[in-house]
């Protein structure tokens, strides 16, 4: 026997920018679904959300921001990450995460993440991993695998690409991890523990791109490559991050593979400064 | 249907805005029970949205939820009037 | 113009009579009109104005970071600034070029920042540790599309110390990115500084939105024609982003949002230039010929100007405190009444060619180009005085 009912919302949207949907990612991206699984862990882990920020750069995830109810920020490409750091150093009650591609960061934003990292500067980065450029077309990125075909690589890649968490890990990051899009309750699982902790934390969520990596390289629509990613992906937690190559339609390794403490920047400087200037220094910020 | 005498699973009330949906078909593709298939109809954008096969089978997992890159589903607590303890869900 | 005024944080003003040079100046305006977060990088002759912030910030209170390169530093600034702090970078040449991607996001973004650059000789490398005034037209013109700047340009340390609290008060009150065009003669030059106490020093607020939270429009402008601005972690949930956007700050991406969002950012400007144009004129009534000048130029001018008055010509003087906007109809007046306007630059013709723009040919505009490396010869200078009034 049912009542009358009141239309219900799906609860995500108490999150979300409704008044812009629908997004402008194509079916079967996986972009979607990494925001859900952030959704999921901004609302397990209680955040206050009016003390979270998201800035994203330029691309296909770089358009996250914009359909966050959150306080946001859409900037330049590749330059969100230098952009957070002025953010929470200006601000450093506030949470900030950092929400682009792997064009955008690791593409014409790599120095500034390494930068980060080697500072262990308190950010979350969320890496949505596609192989490419979408946005743009599908040219061939800094993170494309050996043999895949991309715009500008039409006869198939032959650079050697990026091994993110290993390039992350040198650079000093102290919670890094890899996920497929699929690989749902556990990308909101680490993002969750990345929320709860202070440094430089660093998630690669790998995802299908419909349009364009998976229609270049004939690997089947967005559900075909969500499924390959995550049936040819092996969880080892604690991996050396040297082993983490990814090779064209190989093994995927995902797990979190570093998680330690280290003093943030504003606890480096605050400590350093203090020890020095002894009662001249006024700590800076609510560093909790 | 009970089981160990009175616990009765948590079932699931599936909403689907057919109109947000692209019709990828993670949902039909994971949900563990298949209780969605995609449909022969077209929604405004040319798609086919997803209806509900076995209704029954729904067990409130809410994995179709979480999956969606659209946000065009979700899955409520179906209220039921019979007697017996219900399992709660571990969220 | 609804304008919050208040007094400077005593923290940051170092009262007093010193003797520093202009980069020590930059800082220490900066310091005073309440800067509390800088994002530098270390670029010949600029680097002075780093070094000193990072030496007084943690006295003062706030952060000094040394960026990865000037593309950081930026945009770290923007950031800083929508964090709600006042911001403020330094650079010369190359590292004003690499700004310029992100000097757009400032202006479409609507953020108050102010940006010094100590000019060398260029282009490129060119020569680091000698002077120049070559970027005036970069700051103006620097990113693509279109939009509006303020730029100053002080002669001394003083004027260093001086123009760059003025820069944070028109920063703030035409949210907009303000640049300090000074360079490295005056960057490198040693003099009295005389710092003022904190009563005396006029900070403009910045302007803070204080209505309901669902309520607030990030570009919706009030009827000076600047929109009210927030800070991140106050529970808005507002949304800005570097393509054309609606007053919302969500991205519209066709003509007539991009005809009302840039006209918007030209009008912000010059509809107010009046407010913001600030030179000073000398024995202009009645001159034959004017001497327009700004910067370390104006001071070498001076003595061109002195030999040339006891000559017995008719000489006055312009000297520009705010190079951009330029005082278009200031010079569209007087290009009526004089024979000749000379512009001194130590570039190739720079605002020369804006003078030359704004007499609309009714009098004679004379350039004297010093391509870099030094100041002038005052004696070039007087030599084309006469030869602009023959």
């Amino acid at each position: 026997m049912t009542e009358k009912k009141q239309p219900q919302r799906n609860p995500v949207e108490r999150i979300l920018r409704m008044d812009r949907m629908p997004h402008i990612w194509c079916p079967g991206c996986g972009i979607g679904t990494v925001v859900t699984s952030f959704a999921e862990a901004l609302r397990k882990e209680e955040t206050d959300l009016d003390n979270i920020v998201v800035v994203s750069g330029i691309g296909c995830t770089g358009r996250v921001a914009g359909y966050m109810k959150l306080d946001s920020f859409h900037t330049t490409h590749g330059r969100a990450i230098p952009f957070a750091t002025g953010l929470k150093l200006a601000n450093p009650k506030t949470k900030i995460v950092v929400f682009s591609g792997d064009g955008d960061i690791a593409g014409i934003g790599g120095n500034h993440l390494i930068h980060a990292a080697r500072r262990n500067m308190d950010m979350l980065v969320i890496l949505v991993n596609n192989f490419n450029y979408a946005m743009t077309g599908g040219q061939v990125a800094a993170t494309t695998p050996i043999d895949a075909n991309a715009s500008t690589a039409p006869f198939g890649n032959f650079e050697y690409p990026f091994n993110l968490p290993h390039l992350v890990a040198s650079a000093g990051g102290t919670y890094i991890a890899r996920w497929t899009a699929l690989h749902l309750r556990r990308v909101t699982k680490s993002i969750q523990e990345a929320l709860h902790r202070r440094g430089f934390s660093f998630i690669e969520v790998i995802t299908p791109c419909t349009t364009l990596y998976a229609r270049r390289n004939r690997l089947g629509d967005g559900l075909n490559l969500l499924k390959y990613y995550y049936d040819n992906s092996e969880i080892q937690h604690n991996a050396d991050t040297k082993d983490l190559d990814i090779t064209y339609q190989g093994k995927l390794i995902v797990g979190k593979f570093v998680d330690k403490e280290k003093p943030t920047f504003l606890d480096a400087m605050n400590q350093h400064l203090s020890k020095v200037l002894g009662d001249k220094y006024t700590p800076y910020g609510e560093v909790k | 249907m009970t089981y160990f005498g009175d616990l009765k699973p948590i079932k699931g009330e599936i909403h689907i805005e057919k109109e947000r949906c692209k019709g990828c078909g993670f949902c039909v593709e994971y949900c563990p029970r298949e209780v969605l298939e995609l449909s022969d109809e077209f929604n405004k954008k040319g798609y086919h949205p997803p209806y509900i096969k076995n209704e029954d089978n729904c067990c409130y997992c809410q994995l179709c939820e979480t999956i969606c890159p659209e946000f065009a589903i979700f899955v409520t607590i179906k209220k039921e009037e019979d007697e017996g303890e219900k399992v709660q869900s571990r969220s | 113009m609804k304008v919050k005024k208040s007094k400077a944080d005593p923290k940051g003003v170092l009262t007093g009579s010193h003797f520093m040079d202009g980069d020590y100046a930059l800082a220490e305006g900066a310091l005073a009109a309440g800067c509390r977060f800088f994002g530098g990088y270390p670029i010949t002759p600029s680097t002075e104005t780093a070094e000193r912030f990072s030496e007084r910030i943690p006295v003062v209170g706030g952060v000094f970071i040394q960026m990865e390169d000037e593309l950081g530093s930026i945009a770290s600034l923007i950031g800083a600034a929508w964090g709600g702090l006042k911001a403020m970078t330094v650079t010369s040449g190359p590292g004003f070029s690499l700004m310029q991607e992100n000097i757009g996001l400032a202006c479409m973004l609507e953020t108050p920042l102010v940006i010094a650059n100590v000019q060398r000789g260029g282009p490129s490398t060119g020569l680091p540790t000698l002077t120049s005034q070559q970027d005036m037209m970069q700051a103006r013109w620097g990113s693509h599309g279109d939009y509006e700047i303020i730029a100053l340009s002080p002669d001394s340390p003083q004027e260093c110390f001086d123009m760059t609290i003025k820069a944070f008060n028109l920063s703030e009150l035409f949210r907009v990115p303000v640049f300090v065009m000074t360079d490295e003669c005056v960057g490198h030059m040693h003099e009295k500084v005389v710092i003022p106490p904190a009563e005396e020093i006029e900070i403009v607020e910045r302007k803070w939105y204080k209505g309901p939270k669902d309520k607030y429009l990030p570009y919706k402008c009030d009827s000076d024609g600047v929109p009210f601005m927030v800070k991140t972690g106050q529970g808005y949930r507002f949304h800005t982003t570097g393509l054309t956007h609606d007053e919302r700050g969500y991205p519209l991406l066709n003509a007539e949002c991009q005809k009302i969002n840039v006209q918007h950012l030209i009008d912000k400007i010059k509809n107010n230039a009046d407010k913001i144009i600030e030179m000073e004129e000398e024995q202009i009534d009645g001159a034959e010929v004017i001497v327009l000048s700004y910067g370390i130029t104006s001071r070498v001018a001076f003595r061109a100007v002195q030999q040339a008055r006891k000559e017995g010509i008719k000489t006055g003087t312009i000297r520009l405190i705010t190079v951009w906007p330029f005082p278009e109809k200031k010079i569209e007046e007087l290009a009526k009444k004089v024979k000749a306007i000379v512009v001194p630059e130590i570039n190739a013709g720079q605002v020369f060619l804006e003078v030359d723009r704004c007499s609309r040919n009714k009098c004679k505009v004379v350039s004297v180009p010093h391509l870099g490396g030094w100041v002038h010869n005052p004696d070039d200078i007087f030599k084309a005085i006469k030869e602009a009034v023959k």
